[in-house]
């Protein structure tokens, strides 16, 4: 499996050699243009300190147990080793991050300490790639082209690897109950062999201290989440949506990958510690409002960039993976696409925030395009009515939130959405994941009633329940409250990017509603339920063997007053130990971790609109990594008329709260049985049934790319088939239909050959006849040829005196 | 010695006129062409065999004819190498002939076409 991801990154590795050697004046200029601007070149990610060699255990350990899976599965091991193997790597690597972050940033981070001297180390494993091709005066001189296995590691990576080990411990703790249907099968195996690749592949991602690392972790999430999704792959559409998620992203990969040789292109190197200082340069007349003099292949690198981002972290246009993604099992769809892997994007745009600031389009990108998604899937999500769906596209719409937050120039609050999100989603798709688990399947918000009032199901509504009111952005208690206030502060006090700022204020009420929509539909209300039809497909490895509704039918159509009857022989399956156990955690977690993301007042009355962004620990955290550089220009606006952090939280305190009362009233209020409310009364024209059907997005897609690419595919084959093999054929004909014709003659029959032999012989013995006779001579045959003449002379003298 | 060759080629007969060749030649042809025309026309095994060592035959007169002709011997040894293959042939070809009458009960020829395109 480690393999498999090594050639794409050898192909890139030749692609970016060969552009780069064909563009090496253009590197030496820019070095030469880099170093002139910047004759004090920054400290801008430098390397400041060292890290010790157990560092490397954050990636490797979870691929030693990567490894260690694929035994189990070679060996044929039908127990939950692998799970256990998994946890304990994973729990290994979350705790040498641990140690890793308190290195880095030296015990001062916790709670909001302010201390902005985090250090940035780079710890390598091995030489990877390093070689020459220019005509080097002596083979000792520096390469020209250096990627090596080695891993960058400053606070803002330790940010990230910090929720990735540790949710993915939890997530692989909590699959090991979740999984345990295909403990019989070899799926269990493959299912924690992928698991544990992904998060190898992500801290190659986040860690990596070079673009091309970056990219081959880029590319090994993309692999994971193609085999995850994938994961029943006898059902077609899991297959279907495997490789849609895998398409799409390729799409994205494919302007990663072109910002990457371009970056080498322009700046001769891709590594962090030397492309930074380099940057370094370009920021100073970005920030000195010099843009034009910014050469514009440093402006595109960071829109190529953005396609990448958008990709992975399905931004509009490339979003319509993510929601297809929930084929998956449900713990991968908490881990991959809702904390970890989908925030990749957000990971490139802040580690690249110093290149996105020289740019006069990527930011406004970035920013648009997250608003947009924001708004858009979160209206789609509120028409959905399979949870897990709504959770996807709730997921789209919060990494939205986070690609505006970091388009309107507020990295601290783009990256402490990141970090409250991952444990509110992860949370989210968790409980979700139980109540599919203990109902066989079903996902429907229309057969799901009252989920809060069976035995042995409270942790998980209680998990449910503070992942909505994060989610919701419930005021004060909450974290995602403090990180999305952020973001909406930020877009509000952006002087040209306000209406951004309206935007995500809109799609927080809508997120609200969507959210507490789910809760109180399927968690509140009157007991009943309708078991989904898993319990039928079980049998084709589908998985969740519960063995407790062999005579469950899922009922399709009735509504609630028959639900008694569909349901009579199924017993929910309460979820346990394992699942409580991580539920519980995160739900405590997401508490806890309310103090690292907000200042509570220390740094607010700065009357700045970043003011606080010194003051606590996720703006620590960000704020001395390559992300921490001051912004352009600094003038902030005001919102009605207060500070736009104030005022923000404000509006967004009553948009949450009225998005939840909205809930109340429709969903729970005007609700008698799970299948009717009265929002089902409202009727909004077309409007409902086009956010029904994701307005249409993915039949436009198919419309617009995959119909001409049929036809055009029709076209090229008719050509194929008419022309190409036309010709070759009739090469082919030819010969053939020559031996038909000629076949004829073959009788078989010896008389008839030996007729035709001696015509044969004729026709030569009448040609040389006709050949040799002068044309005036006639017949002669009687005169005594020439020849005859001499050979008598021989003769003659041969036996003189005998003759005359 | 000279005497020895010129007593041996004294008794030598004079070379052969024009017209006596021409005879011999019309004889030839005349039995290649009988062999030819039965060997086409008949479909006995051992018939065309005959028919074959016929146009033989008279191939060997035609180049005994040349050899008096010119008064050398080039034709005359030819012609005895031919008769000795030519018997070595007959022996296998009746032998041939054998083998197919077993195969088809029959002598016909025409029964042979397997190899009818």
């Amino acid at each position: 499996m480690v393999g498999a991801t090594l050639p794409i990154s050898i192909v890139e590795l030749l692609l970016s050699g060969a552009i780069a050697q064909s563009g090496h004046d253009a590197a030496g200029h820019a070095a030469a243009a880099a170093s002139h601007a910047a004759p004090a070149a920054g400290s801008l990610g430098a390397v400041t300190g060292t890290l010790p060699q157990w560092t490397l255990l954050i990636p490797f350990l979870p691929l030693l147990g990567c490894v260690l899976c694929g035994v189990c599965a070679v060996l044929k091991i039908r127990n939950k080793l692998p799970a256990l193997i998994t946890v304990a790597c994973l729990a290994g690597a979350f705790a040498a991050t641990v140690g890793a972050y308190m290195q880095t940033v030296g015990g001062s981070g916790g709670g909001g300490g302010g201390g902005h001297h985090a250090q940035a180390a780079v710890v390598k494993a091995w030489d990877w790639i390093s070689f020459h091709w220019r005509d080097n005066p002596s083979p000792s001189a520096a390469p020209d082209f250096v990627a090596n296995f080695s891993f960058y590691v400053d606070s803002l990576t330790c940010l990230w690897m910090l929720f990735v080990t540790g949710l993915a411990t939890l997530i692989g703790l909590y699959a090991s109950e979740y999984m345990a249907g295909d403990l019989k099968t070899a799926g269990y195996a493959r299912f924690y062999a992928a698991f544990c690749l992904f998060v190898f592949s992500m801290a190659c991602l986040v860690m990596g201290d070079n673009l091309l690392l970056l990219y081959l972790g880029w590319e090994g999430v993309g692999l994971c989440s193609y085999l995850l999704i994938g994961y029943f792959y006898k059902k077609p559409s899991a297959v279907a949506a495997a490789k849609k998620a895998f398409i799409m992203n390729r799409i994205g990969d494919f302007g990663l990958s072109m910002g990457l040789m371009l970056t080498y292109v322009q700046f001769g190197t891709v590594e962090y510690a030397k492309l930074f200082p380099m940057v370094q340069g370009y920021l100073d007349l970005a920030q000195h409002g010099k843009m034009s003099e910014i050469p514009w292949m440093v402006q595109v690198i960071p829109v190529l960039f953005t396609l990448g981002a958008f990709g992975k972290s399905a931004q509009l246009p490339l979003y319509v993976w993510l929601p297809d993604a929930m084929e998956g099992p449900t713990p991968v769809s908490a881990l991959i696409h809702a904390a970890t892997m989908v925030t990749a994007g957000v990971y490139l745009v802040a580690r690249f925030f110093p290149l996105y600031l020289c740019s006069e389009w990527a930011l406004p990108i970035v920013a648009w395009g997250g608003a947009l998604t924001a708004l858009l899937a979160a209206t789609i999500g509120m028409a959905q009515f399979d949870i897990k769906r709504i959770m996807a596209y709730s997921t789209v719409s919060q990494l939205g939130f986070m690609f505006a937050g970091l388009g309107v120039l507020g990295a601290v609050g783009g990256a402490s959405h990141v970090f409250t999100h991952a444990f509110f989603k992860a949370m989210l798709f968790l409980s979700c994941g139980a109540v599919m688990h203990g109902f066989a399947g079903q996902l429907d918000l229309r057969k799901l009633s009252g989920v809060a009032w069976m035995p042995g199901w409270k942790i998980v509504t209680l998990a449910m329940f503070v992942g909505c009111l994060n989610l919701a952005g419930f005021p004060f208690i909450t974290a995602g409250f403090w990180s999305k206030d952020m973001i909406i502060g930020d877009a509000m006090g952006n002087h040209g990017l306000q209406a951004i700022g309206w935007i995500l204020l809109f799609t927080a009420g809508l997120t609200a509603y969507y959210t507490f929509r789910v809760f109180f539909r399927v968690f509140a209300g009157p007991v009943e339920y309708h078991p989904g039809d898993e319990v039928h497909a079980h049998a084709d490895d589908h998985g969740h063997d519960h063995g407790h509704g062999e005579h469950a039918k899922g009922d399709e159509t009735h509504d609630g007053s028959e639900s008694r009857h569909a349901s009579e022989h199924f017993h929910p399956h309460a979820p346990g130990w394992a699942i409580n156990i991580v539920l519980l955690t995160l739900a405590i977690a997401s508490f806890l971790i309310i103090p690292l993301v907000h200042p509570f007042g220390k740094a607010e009355n700065t009357g700045d609109g970043h003011g606080h962004a010194a003051a606590f620990w996720s703006a620590t955290m960000v704020g001395s990594s390559t992300a921490g550089v001051e912004p352009p220009h600094a003038e902030h606006a005001k919102f009605l008329g207060m500070t736009a952090h104030e005022g923000a939280m404000y509006a967004s305190i009553a948009v949450g709260l009225l998005g939840i009362a909205v809930a109340f009233v429709l969903h729970y209020v005007g609700r008698r049985t799970a299948a009717v409310s009265k929002a089902d009364a409202i009727r909004l024209g077309g409007v409902q049934t086009a956010a029904q059907h994701k307005w249409y997005v993915d039949e436009l897609y198919h419309f617009l790319i995959v119909m001409p690419l049929r036809v055009l595919s029709h076209i090229f084959h008719a050509f194929d088939k008419l022309i190409v093999d036309g010709l070759v054929n009739l090469l082919g004909w030819m010969p053939r239909g020559a031996g038909h014709t000629v076949r004829r003659t073959q009788s078989g029959v010896m008389h008839d050959y030996a007729l035709r032999m001696a015509g044969g012989v004729a026709l030569i013995v009448l040609a040389i006849w006709f050949l040799n006779t002068p044309a005036g001579d006639g017949d002669d045959g009687d005169a005594q040829p020439p020849p005859a003449a001499h050979a008598s002379v021989e003769r003659a003298e041969g036996v003189e005196g005998v003759r005359p | 010695m000279l005497d020895t060759l010129t007593l041996a080629q004294a008794s030598a007969p004079a070379p052969m006129q024009t017209g006596t060749l021409h005879h011999y030649l019309v004889v030839s042809a005349l039995l290649f062409v009988i062999g030819l025309i039965g060997f086409v026309s008949r479909r006995n095994l051992i018939i065309m065999f005959l028919c074959t060592e016929l146009m033989f035959q008279a191939a060997g007169i035609a180049l005994i004819a040349f050899s008096r002709f010119w008064l050398n011997h080039t034709g005359e040894t030819f012609v005895i190498f031919v008769l000795t293959i030519a018997a070595a042939e007959a022996a296998l070809a009746l032998a041939l002939v054998v083998l197919l009458f077993r195969r088809k009960e029959s002598l016909d020829g025409a029964k042979w076409s397997e190899m009818r395109g």
